[in-house]
């Protein structure tokens, strides 16, 4: 794989009118990947998934250079109809289009920032991996006070034209004061076996809203990573949904760092898998200053082999009183070899705080089956009532009633 | 005069701080395999048992000292210490109590555990461990008559070879991790417990640990084996005089219940953890392991963790045998600058296995608790279930309280559910008691004592006496 890479660093740097000194901290990073590789089970944040073997074992040899000088093709199909709003589009990991046709055009600030090195560190390796690949990279400003009209959706799509390929993408947010921002990510895959490393990373300023909705329901075999900062100044809120269940593999990881008072965050998050698939949500909340607030709810429903982990973190410091820190993770194991992991942390070291957290996982409950039997539903009906409404639990959190029917339909729940 | 003030101060805060001056036999310093020679020659022990400390300490050199813990420590130089130091006394075995040196008699009589036969704690036999010998054992025939075997481990190398040699390492192999495996070659001596088929052992079997000697790592080993139907009530308790420096405590305890045996284990233990200002106290670092081998087995760890400096231990079950059932109910108390990071592992592997976790946590003035666990159930456990329950209470913002559970399920058809809660004693609860005439201290030991409740009613008698005692005295000065 050195080699490989190598190779392909050469080449992407040759395409890139990059400064020495932005060159040699790119090499920094390429070196640094070189020598840690893709994380692995020894690593405690990668204990429930191996990513090493996971990548070796279903798509072998990685290539990590992507040709962007021609343009895809823009495939309209995939747009969600019936849903005005702005869009960025990826094809293969190239940026196709951004619009932002329904915002007032002074309001909103895109700068490139492919140009220049910002570097981006959550301390594993796939984080070196991206400092040194990505390519292109765009910054989005929000100007104070300006809240926008539309949800922004990001398509990531990526088609048949590609193989066995790495592809990184970053893009950085900034939430100026009481701005607000619906930002919905899209995934649709066509392709196979691609690993995907995406990094974002949220700026949120006083009374700043993020609602950021990510939706990976498509069937395909790529492997997905994606890594969420989010940082929360005074009053600020934060909203993540996750809905995970489309790609072979698949981590998401929030981190998300309260540093102003009254600041909150949610994470809410759906594990829907079948077939052999493995995904993994991570989440890590610093509570750093007093009176902040977070809440996460997990579910998960598993089928035919497949395997979900949830690793959540609610820290507090020792300023951080009068925290209030909740989490619950809940799963259904619906076939014999399926697997459920979960490692629920708190470490904190302020006393004036209300922390919890619940972890269950176990059967579809026979009683409840039995009841909705006896009163005329077949067992598959039943069966699927249950989990219906194990699941909305979950949609019902998503604050955006545009937003929470859209993802509703999307994924077949019925009220 | 100052100095005797200051010494008498000291002993408020932990009465068991004395230490008892006596000539003692020791190994020569350092960890070698002349060491380990030496040990096993000292206690006269047969080849296989010198084979079996060899072969671990072969293993030991591979090993690296684990570092995931929370709570750091210096590192420890395992050539500095003493790994063998008994009472010179004890070097020709004394016959019976009258011959015991009379300074051991004195110092268990001041730790309140007095070994003649006049003074016995009624219905608990004492196996009484110092430094690395086991100085006496009580009631030894009277338990005897049922066939229960309840002896020192060194003697029962000795005479009942076929029992040890057969669940020795059969929990804790020789290959285990690195402070087991160190034990494995080094152990000195420790308590051996046999139920026989059938026996209920009519009074509580205890163990009371002691270490003397500065310098001295103490390595016990201790061996309970409950064969079919039989039931047990073992009790540990601990103590060490207050010295400036570290001390390293290693024990492995093995627990082997069989077909419808059962064995209940608790420890209080309360080994000097240092001073104001964490300096001394005792590393305890200590490897319990239980196997549910039998169909309808039961093992149940309590503890009462309030000493030592470091405490790093996960009493654990593996649930092998069908309808087994694990339990594991723990206090930890760490106040001023100690450190623990404890909790428990369930393994199930056989079908209907049960288990149950109730753990709560206090933490007071600089210290820092981790609870760390994992329950896992494995894909042919089918109908099992786990419970668990971790609350922790915090006492000012110097310290910390951490939950770290891992849970891992495999069968669709088990259940495991895990609750967690942090919080401080709340305002209300402390009005209340106060309104009522009691001092500030007064309630929140109330408090504290009721919040630990659920783990202190799982105590024999006697001990929750003391536990509930513990508790209080481990608190005093953390509150306002």
């Amino acid at each position: 794989m050195k080699e490989q890479l190598q190779k392909d660093f050469d080449n992407i740097i040759k395409n890139l009118s990059l400064s020495q000194k932005d060159i040699e901290v790119k090499r920094f990073y390429l070196d640094n990947f070189i020598d840690r590789g893709f994380p692995n089970r020894r690593e405690e944040d990668w204990k429930f998934s191996d990513l090493n073997q996971i990548i070796k074992k279903n798509i072998g040899e990685l290539s990590f250079y992507s040709d962007y000088t021609s343009t895809n093709k823009v495939d309209t199909s995939v747009f969600v109809d019936g849903l005005e709003h702005n869009k960025i589009v990826f094809i293969n990991g190239r940026i196709e289009k951004i619009d932002f046709n329904y915002e007032k055009k002074n309001q909103i600030e895109i700068i490139d920032q492919s140009e220049t090195i910002n570097e981006f560190s959550n301390n594993n390796s796939l984080s070196d991996l991206n400092n040194a690949f990505t390519n292109k990279s765009f910054k989005i400003l929000v100007k104070n006070g300006y809240q926008l009209q539309k949800p922004l959706i990001i398509y990531h799509t990526t088609n048949s034209k590609i193989w066995s390929k790495n592809i990184n993408l970053r893009l950085d947010f900034e939430l100026g004061k009481d701005s607000s921002l619906r930002l919905i990510d899209l995934f649709s895959d066509t392709s196979e076996k691609n690993f995907l490393n995406i990094f974002y990373n949220f700026n949120l300023k006083e009374n700043a809203v993020l609602k950021n909705y990510k939706v990976d329901k498509l069937e395909n075999k790529n492997i997905k990573y994606s890594y969420n900062n989010i940082e929360q100044d005074k009053n600020s809120i934060s909203e993540t949904f996750i809905l995970s269940s489309g790609s072979n593999f698949f981590k998401n990881e929030i981190n998300c760092n309260l540093n102003g008072e009254y600041s909150s965050a949610f994470v809410n998050g759906i594990l829907s898998l079948n077939n052999f698939k493995h995904h993994e949500i991570r989440t890590i909340v610093n509570h750093l200053t007093e009176n902040t607030k977070s809440y996460q709810l997990i579910k998960s429903v598993l089928e035919n082999s497949s395997k979900a982990a949830y690793q959540g973190k609610i820290f507090v410091n020792s300023k951080a009183q009068k925290t209030d820190g909740y989490q619950l993770s809940k799963a259904i194991l619906l076939n014999k070899d399926s697997e459920f992991n979960a490692k629920p942390e708190l470490e904190i070291y302020a006393d004036d705080v209300k922390c919890s957290h619940g972890s269950a996982s176990g059967s579809l409950n026979e009683d409840s089956i039995f009841y909705l039997m006896s009163r005329g539903l077949n067992y598959q009906q039943s069966r699927e009532l249950l989990i219906n409404g194990f699941l909305l639990d979950v949609v019902e959190k998503i604050t955006d009633s545009e937003i929470k029917n859209l993802i509703k339909n999307m994924i077949g729940i019925k009220e | 005069m100052d100095q005797r003030q200051k010494e008498i101060d000291n002993l408020k805060d932990y009465k068991y701080g004395f230490s008892t001056d006596i000539e003692s036999t020791k190994a020569p310093k350092g960890l070698s395999e002349e060491v380990i020679k030496f040990i096993s020659n000292i206690k006269k022990e047969p080849k296989w048992m010198l084979d079996f400390r060899l072969k671990a300490f072969e293993r030991f050199k591979l090993l690296k000292e684990p570092d995931w813990q929370k709570p750091k420590y210096p590192k420890i130089d395992y050539q500095d210490l003493y790994y063998y130091s008994a009472p010179k006394s004890m070097d020709d075995k004394p016959k019976s109590l009258d011959e015991l040196d009379p300074k051991l008699l004195e110092t268990y009589k001041k730790l309140g555990i007095p070994l003649q036969e006049q003074a016995r704690l009624n219905g608990i036999a004492v196996d009484a461990v110092f430094d690395s010998v086991s100085v006496a054992t009580t009631f030894r025939e009277e338990l005897s008559k049922l066939g229960i075997i309840f002896c020192p481990i060194s003697e029962a190398i000795q005479n009942h070879p076929e029992l040890v040699k057969k669940y020795l390492g059969s929990v804790i192999p020789t290959t285990d991790h690195f402070f087991a495996t160190l034990n494995s070659a080094v152990f000195t001596d420790g308590s051996f417990a046999y139920i026989p088929e059938g026996v209920r052992c009519p009074m509580e079997l205890s163990t009371y640990f002691r270490i003397n000697a500065s310098n001295t790592g103490q390595f016990e080993r201790t061996l309970i084996v409950a064969d079919k139907g039989s039931y047990v009530s073992y009790l540990e308790g601990c103590t060490a005089p207050m010295r400036d420096e570290n001390q390293l405590h290693a024990a492995n305890v093995e627990l082997i219940a069989l077909d419808d045996a059962e064995i209940k284990y608790s420890t209080v233990q309360n080994w000097y953890p240092g001073d104001k200002d964490g300096k001394g106290g005792i590393y305890n670092f200590v490897t319990k392991r239980g196997l549910c081998k039998g169909k309808n087995s039961k093992i149940s760890w309590t503890q009462v963790e309030t000493g030592s400096a470091i405490t790093w231990k996960y009493p654990s079950c593996i649930l092998k045998g069908d309808n087994s059932v694990g339990e594991f109910y723990s206090i930890a108390i760490t106040n001023n600058h100690q450190k623990a990071d404890t909790g428990t592992k369930m393994i199930h592997l056989g079908k209907n296995t049960k288990s149950k976790i109730i753990s709560k946590g206090i933490s007071a003035g600089f210290s820092d608790m981790t609870y760390r666990g994992l329950v896992d159930i494995s894909s042919k456990a089918s109908n099992s279930n786990n419970y668990t329950q971790c609350d922790s209470l915090l006492m000012g913002n110097k310290c910390g309280a951490h939950t770290v559970p891992y849970i891992k399920n495999k069968n669709s058809e088990s259940n495991i559910a895990h609750e967690a809660t942090t919080s401080k004693i709340s305002e209300e609860q402390l009005h209340y008691c106060q309104q009522r005439g009691l001092s500030a201290e007064e309630a929140v030991g109330l408090i504290v004592n009721g919040f630990c409740k659920e783990v202190l009613q799982q105590l024999p008698m006697e001990f929750a006496v003391e536990a509930q005692k513990l508790v209080g005295i481990s608190l005093e000065g953390s509150v306002g």
